[in-house]
């Protein structure tokens, strides 16, 4: 059975803005037969607005509401704006996508990117994200793998394969991917001081997850005092960088109630603010069962 | 949708036949009795076992004491094999196809890791083995064979007999996966050079949970499961009474039913096929047309996805199957279509459609209609035109 979202269906079978656009300013085209999906993106900018957007699609059912969710998406926004759109926030326009199917979302986003560079008259790769390929089945880089790690908080082979294809084919390069993986892992953990997931190599990951099933529970004060000291020491200081803040309410049990302040409030990726950071943060560094729960002020 | 099924994945698997369920309620309700104990209670159950071994032997020109009741196809693919590997240790060769289903595809994908050397015999564009290839890789190693008789994906028939008789010659055991072929193709063992045969209950029309190996008498075996005589001590485990009956009762239907298989049902699949190559540009059967199961039907539209296809003919109520890449679970298409070197822009695009005794001239006429609208909406989005 299809475990997709009643809008991941609504758009699939009502795709909106598809076919061909008369005199459009920009186009591109990402994906091919062989990989089993592939896009080509049609956009209309005028003053540096995107006007209009429309799409052809071949692939699966997800494939084709990730695209017509990006049409919708990006009508009306900046260049600025519209670079900025991650393959999240297309899943998460449609209310979700299965995981195996995110690489969907990650199709609509470098459509996009191409289709903006190609009107900017730049080359249809950033250089950083050039790189060397991996995945020769699909045609994946390293940098496209760094970049899907980093975005979606990756911690396992089958979660990049399941975002970019890499390793999906052959399988030759699985190794490596690993390899990709610890690297990245390693590094945000130097950059945060937080360590998230298991990573690989599988031995590691064995080790650490023994550690967590030992350790014994926590009593309310040993939460509390912990939870404070994420939220200042990693938390914290990572939403100020963004002009945001967040407030502590209160801790009931394994439920932390929270508040976010300054710019997080009128963020649109509020709930992926709380969901994919907040309490993925606070389930590594206090405990697994943690909720995270936003007070709306 | 309406309420209304149309199931055309036969091949995935069956509704349980009216007759079949009858027969097993008495079995699920005041006949429990253990087949192995010693009073007439349960003298009952023993005798029901002791009907549909027979019953099943019949639908395979086997003798009753040549068939062992399994819990499904792959556990008598996994015993056949491992028997016959086991009874000679010291032979380390194993040859299959690769089109196999996974339930013996995978199983050489293990015996590789444990050294064995492994010969996968390729298939042609339509699917077929070649004979002289068999010939020539049987060695003096070669512990044993292992083919399907018909692909659940193409509906192909591959030549048993031929390759039963190369491996009698050279005195190697044959194992014959018959998954998708019992019941909708006569087969006779008392002739067939077969040592080994697995079958499937759920694949005609008795519940899942059931299958059955056949093991020729004289064939080296090892039992799996230990600690009982049931099924002539090749087998423990008390026997699965109300399934069994299932598989008995289906069997005696099926054979009853082949003939209709191979007339009016595939009638049907030709109508089927010829109306969809009539109304729908640029498709391909994969398959070998001439040698091909009567109920299957295995087609693939150009520059569309399989998943979209089965998703909007979802939408009708229509079930069926694809080979594509992202309903097989992985993110390349089926191996049967890699394998017969379907192109790319044919590989993801394709349908199965397996139909069965159930099936109706109606539903045929309603699936030849909504198909082809369901890939020209899906081509007129693609941007592949050519």
């Amino acid at each position: 059975m299809w475990e997709y979202t009643d809008r991941v269906r609504e758009h699939f079978l009502n795709p909106r803005n598809s076919g061909a656009l008369e005199n459009a300013d920009a186009v591109a085209e990402v994906g091919s037969l062989a990989c089993g999906d592939a896009m080509k993106l049609y956009i209309k900018v005028k003053d540096g607005v995107i006007t209009d957007a429309s799409f052809q699609t071949f692939g699966c059912a997800s494939a084709i509401a990730s695209s017509s969710a990006l049409t919708e998406m990006v009508k009306g926004k900046t260049l600025d704006e519209a670079m900025s759109i991650t393959n999240k926030e297309i899943a998460d326009f449609l209310g979700g996508l299965p995981k195996e199917k995110m690489h969907c979302s990650v199709m609509g986003r470098d459509a996009l990117e191409a289709a903006i560079r190609s009107y900017r008259g730049e080359p249809a790769r950033a250089s950083d994200q050039e790189g060397h390929l991996v995945c020769k089945c699909f045609g994946v880089t390293d940098a496209q793998i760094v970049r899907a790690i980093r975005e979606n908080k990756l911690t396992s082979v089958e979660d990049v394969t399941n975002f970019t294809k890499a390793g999906g084919g052959c399988g030759e390069c699985l190794e490596e991917i690993g390899e990709i993986l610890a690297r990245v892992l390693a590094e945000e953990q130097k950059e945060t001081g937080a360590e998230r997931g298991q990573s690989l190599p599988a031995g590691l990951a064995d080790l650490r997850k023994e550690k967590k099933e030992s350790t014994p529970a926590l009593s309310n004060v040993q939460r509390m005092r912990k939870v404070m000291t994420a939220l200042d020491e990693i938390i914290r200081p990572r939403l100020k960088q963004d002009g945001g803040d967040i407030e502590l309410v209160d801790i009931e049990g394994k439920v932390v109630s929270v508040a976010l302040r300054g710019m997080c409030t009128s963020c649109p990726s509020s709930r992926l603010t709380i969901e994919g950071f907040v309490q993925q943060t606070l389930r590594e560094q206090v405990e697994p069962g943690i909720t995270v729960r936003e007070l709306l002020q | 949708m309406s309420g209304k099924i149309i199931y055309f994945d036969n091949n995935a698997t069956t509704g349980v036949a009216p007759e079949v369920r009858a027969a097993v309620l008495p079995f699920l309700g005041e006949e429990y009795g253990n087949p192995s104990s010693m009073y007439r209670f349960a003298g009952t159950s023993q005798h029901a076992v002791q009907k549909a071994r027979a019953q099943t032997a019949a639908l395979l020109g086997a003798k009753p004491e040549e068939i062992i009741f399994t819990s499904c196809g792959t556990e008598s693919d996994s015993t056949a094999i491992f028997a016959a590997l086991r009874a000679r240790p010291e032979k380390k060769h194993f040859i299959t196809t690769r089109v196999e289903h996974p339930a013996v595809l995978a199983l050489g994908q293990y015996l590789e890791k444990e050294g064995y050397s492994v010969t996968w015999m390729g298939v042609d564009e339509k699917g077929r083995v070649n004979l002289e290839d068999f010939a020539r890789a049987l060695g003096r190693d070669t512990a044993m064979v292992s083919m399907m008789y018909a692909n659940n994906e193409t509906g192909n028939i591959y030549p048993v007999a031929e390759v039963g008789a190369l491996c009698r010659e050279r005195g190697v055991p044959f194992h014959v996966d018959a998954v998708q072929a019992v019941g909708k193709l006569p087969i006779d063992l008392a002739t067939l050079p077969v040592d080994y045969l697995a079958m499937s209950g759920h694949k005609l029309h008795a519940p899942k949970g059931v299958g059955a190996l056949y093991v020729r008498r004289g064939a080296p075996f090892r039992p799996f499961l230990r600690g009982g005589h049931q099924e002539g001590g090749h087998r423990a485990g008390t026997e699965a009474v109300p399934n069994i009956v299932a598989l008995g009762t289906a069997c005696e239907l099926a054979g009853r039913h082949i003939e209709e298989e191979n007339t009016r049902v595939k009638a049907l699949r030709n109508d089927l096929q010829r109306r969809l190559f009539e109304k729908i540009p640029d498709c391909r059967l994969n398959g070998d047309l001439d040698c091909r199961l009567p109920n299957t039907l295995n087609i693939s539209f150009r520059n569309v996805e399989g998943e979209a296809i089965l998703l909007l003919l979802d939408q009708h109520g229509i079930c069926a199957s694809s080979g594509s890449a992202c309903t097989s679970g992985s993110l390349e298409p089926s191996h049967v279509l890699r394998a017969m070197g379907v192109p790319f822009n044919y590989a993801h695009g394709s349908v199965r459609l397996s139909l069965c005794r159930y099936n109706t001239q109606e539903e045929v006429d309603f699936v030849a209609g909504v198909l082809p609208e369901i890939i020209a909406r899906l081509r007129e989005i693609s941007p592949f035109k050519d």
